[in-house]
């Protein structure tokens, strides 16, 4: 399974998303690679089953073959666990 | 020394500002960056530019933006800067408006920096952590809060 984090530029947002999704991982106990990126590269490389992005982001993503989850809150622990534990289990 | 103490250049904070929308919000930081050594001008019209053609996703936490854009010949190291404002402003963002803290980021690259942001989620997962460091009064304060 490989998740991608996507922003603007790939530095920052999707860093901290990056993070905060392998934290949330871990307390899962799920195994995924998770890895940040920026909106042009993702929409390049098309590899990933799931999109991870705020929802500004989420409509620059539309069309491409993997799921995408929106996260309001970067910060927000639960809601990263609820939404990805819904995609994958 | 923590990490974002030492990415936080002399001359990258800057307290009690006052900005009457966010685009001077973030070319206050943008400002900030420049004269602490770490971007270019040029680097600040980009963090704008980004705003303008992506919104106001860098509004990443209540109270809280992060503006930044992509590594670039205007980034001359990897750092950060602080921007407390007197009134805060409002970006757009659907949640997370209005913003009192801005935390501008620069990156030399995709990785450098990542240990960084590593304490900066640290920090500001916390709950309450922008009204705390709205408290700060004095760069020393700040500095001894992120450390």
């Amino acid at each position: 399974m490989k998740i991608v984090a996507v922003c603007g530029a790939g530095i920052g947002t999707s860093v901290l998303l990056k993070m905060n999704a392998e934290k949330v991982l871990r307390t899962l106990g799920l195994t995924a690679t998770v890895e940040a990126t920026d909106i042009d590269t993702a929409r390049n490389s098309r590899d990933a089953q799931i999109l991870l992005a705020t929802p500004e982001i989420v409509d620059k993503l539309r069309g491409l073959p993997s799921e995408v989850i929106a996260i309001e809150q970067v910060f927000d622990l639960a809601e990263i666990t609820e939404k990805l534990s819904k995609a994958m289990l | 020394m923590s990490l974002l103490d030492s990415a936080l250049g002399a001359g990258s904070i800057l307290l009690n500002q006052k900005a009457t929308d966010w685009e001077s919000a973030v070319r206050l930081a943008g400002s900030a960056l420049e004269s602490s050594g770490r971007t270019t001008a040029a680097y600040t019209d980009a963090m704008v530019q980004t705003i303008h053609d992506l919104g106001a996703y860098v509004v990443i936490a209540p109270g809280l933006a992060m503006p930044h854009a992509r590594p670039s010949e205007a980034v001359l190291e990897t750092g950060m800067s602080l921007v407390t404002l007197a009134e805060p402003v409002v970006f757009g963002h659907a949640k997370n408006d209005p913003v009192s803290v801005v935390f501008s980021l620069a990156a030399l690259d995709h990785d450098k920096h990542l240990e960084l942001l590593s304490e900066f989620a640290a920090r500001f997962g916390q709950e309450n952590f922008v009204n705390t460091l709205l408290t700060c009064s004095t760069e020393g304060e700040i500095r001894a809060l992120l450390s």
